[in-house]
């Protein structure tokens, strides 16, 4: 045996000279994230010059609402791709998750809590149920989640014609619990001439919590390993199946947050909302350094690709150009992204 | 370190193979296969493609369960039931393709599944843990120069160094090596097999599997060679001679016949 092996605190070993460092310049630039932020900065002042509305302070309400809209799920969805998966039914769950609550408590007459609670239930079992089929089944989750996404689209529309006669959920309003429930999924806090969404703080706790259980816990270390090379991490005695279900199921319990929020603020959940924000996640989360192929990304890469997101879609208004265009917008900026990314990160690589 | 002496045959085996076999089905994999693995001693498994070394380390790492014979450890007969009981006891794989994470950085990919923390939130003491693989790897005489640097920009040689490294670090007493110099140039083969021998002489009972007689006769103490799932050739390196090893290794006999076949029908084709 190795002496290290029983004694890890020595340290007679000295420093090999030829071990050099790389310069901070090269370590800065090859961080994931570096391509999102430069792209949030060229946005920022570009809409700054041509949209008066965006300098004016009381909008930073508005466009942080619009980002963090996205930037919930777009948390989750970075990890989930760093752990080497995708989620196409992220978008419709979310949908899912609010009419659950919604209908369950209206159909059965009970506190809206009540419904909260069980439609957390059932977000983290789609979440769980994803995974399970994932591993069970060895498709690639592109296929399993498109399954997904077809069926809770069914589901939504079908369940709630069901239940109410109507695509959307009648309102609840004026409930047990309604109130309180509101206060947490969609209240507003004025700092000033600036009005905050709660969602915006949920945002900003998201991406800290899930930065730091990325980088500085074990969990987080098993994330890269099981996206970068499940067989090798399976090797290691990583638990690959739990990783992966884990990262689903996070993925489900942000789409409740999200669901909870669109059904608090609007009162009433459409079955058929949601459609096509999967793509807008995953975007997020490739600008902000993630690779399809997994193992490799960053969540606060993935937070700048939804405030990127946000500016993008309010300073498109605020410059008065023809809205029909965001869409195509949205598609340079990810083949930017993505090459802008790629470009860095050989450049960092090579020095 | 334990100072060994490698001429010392009266040490016990630390690991034993006593004809064991491995069936699935009616196809029988590898039969009769004894082998002794000693510690400070490099065991070279030798074989063709099909010969049944990847059966037979997958029995020792706890990936199979053999269906015949017995396997001790340490005297004691025993069986692995996963790969991560057969770590528990000390024997440590390292596959052909390394089982390291291309893209995560060094410190990570060395510390995978066996992380170190620290504190009450059980964060990840990262410093201690870059320090801890900086010191096994220039231990072991390799230089990288950024532990931050993700394993894919290393070279094969490195990679496969790191992978041993990390085996002998968690307290590997048995390390089997999968062909570890198969996908490597001349040079970098030679800082793999360098590092064969540090581990060798730190103690370790090594096992090498090979195709490769030159390699094997290099570093290796004791040799098996396997054809169609039995040894057909078990010997210590002083009844041996390298020639010997190829030819044993290329079939010997069947070469020859091989030679004659085919001057054979190098004559037909001229006489047409």
């Amino acid at each position: 045996m190795t002496a290290a092996a029983t004694e890890p605190g020595r340290t007679e070993a000295t420093r090999d000279d030829r071990v050099a460092g790389r310069s901070l310049a090269a370590r800065l630039l090859s961080r994931p994230e570096v391509g999102s932020l430069v792209g949030a900065v060229v946005i920022f002042l570009l809409f700054m010059a041509v949209a008066a509305p965006f300098r004016n302070v009381a909008n930073i309400g508005t466009i942080l609402y619009g980002a963090s809209a996205i930037g919930i799920m777009a948390v989750p969805v970075a990890l989930l791709m760093i752990g080497g998966e995708f989620d196409l039914s992220a978008g419709v769950a979310v949908t899912t998750s609010g009419l659950s609550a919604s209908l369950i408590a209206w159909n059965f007459g009970l506190n809206v809590w009540m419904g909260v609670l069980l439609a957390l239930a059932v977000s983290l079992a789609i979440g769980a149920f994803n995974g399970w089929l994932l591993l069970r089944t060895g498709l690639p989750s592109f296929l399993v989640t498109l399954g997904t996404f077809f069926i809770l689209q069914g589901v939504n529309l079908g369940v709630t014609r069901l239940l109410t006669g109507n695509v959307a959920t009648a309102d609840i309003s004026d409930m047990d619990g309604f109130a309180a429930a509101q206060k947490v999924f969609g209240s507003e806090v004025a700092l000033g001439p600036v009005t905050l969404k709660v969602t915006v703080l949920y945002w900003v706790v998201l991406t800290v919590v899930a930065a730091y259980v990325l980088l500085r816990t074990r969990v987080g270390n098993w994330i890269f390993a099981v996206g970068g090379d499940a067989g090798a991490a399976r090797a290691m005695g990583v638990p690959v199946r739990a990783t992966k279900i884990g990262l689903f199921m996070a993925v489900g319990f942000c789409g409740w947050v999200s669901g909870m929020h669109l059904l608090f603020q609007f009162n009433t959940v459409q079955s058929g909302e949601g459609i096509g924000k999967e793509f807008i996640f995953i975007i997020a989360a490739v600008i902000g350094g993630c690779l399809l192929t997994g193992g490799y990304g960053s969540v606060v890469g993935a937070s700048v690709g939804a405030l990127i997101f946000g500016m993008t879609q309010l300073g498109i208004n605020y410059a008065g150009w023809n809205p029909d265009w965001f869409k195509t917008f949205l598609g340079v900026m990810l083949l930017l992204a993505t090459v802008v990314n790629v470009y860095v990160k050989r450049k960092a690589d090579l020095r | 370190m334990s100072v060994v002496d490698n001429a010392g045959v009266a040490d016990a085996p630390i690991l034993e193979l006593d004809d064991v076999g491995k069936s699935y089905g009616n196809v029988h994999a590898l039969r009769g296969v004894g082998l002794n693995v000693r510690q400070g001693e490099v065991t070279c498994v030798l074989g063709d493609n099909g010969a049944g070394k990847s059966t037979l380390i997958k029995i020792i790492a706890g990936l199979h369960e053999h269906t015949d014979g017995t396997m001790r450890l340490d005297g004691v007969a025993c069986r692995f039931g996963s790969p991560r009981d057969a770590q528990s006891r000390g024997i440590a794989t390292v596959y052909q393709d390394l089982a390291l994470a291309p893209l995560m950085s060094v410190w990570r990919n060395f510390f995978l599944g066996n992380e170190l923390r620290r504190g009450p939130l059980r964060i990840l003491d990262i410093a201690r843990m870059k320090r801890i693989c900086g010191e096994e790897l220039v231990k072991m005489g390799v230089i990288i120069p950024d532990l931050d640097r993700p394993v894919a920009s290393l070279s094969g040689g490195q990679r496969q160094c790191i992978a041993i490294a990390r085996a002998i670090y968690f307290g590997a007493r048995v390390i089997i090596l999968d062909e570890p110099t198969a996908a490597l140039g001349v040079k970098q083969s030679g800082v793999v097999l360098k590092y064969i021998v540090k581990a060798r002489d730190a103690g370790l009972g090594v096992i090498l599997i090979t195709h490769n007689p030159h390699h094997a006769y290099l570093v290796g103490d004791h040799f098996v060679i396997l054809k169609l799932g039995r040894v057909v050739l078990d010997a210590r390196r002083d009844e041996l001679t390298l020639e010997q090893l190829t030819t044993e290794m290329a079939g010997g006999q069947e070469l020859a016949e091989l030679g004659h076949e085919l001057r054979g029908a190098d004559q037909e084709e001229r006489r047409k």
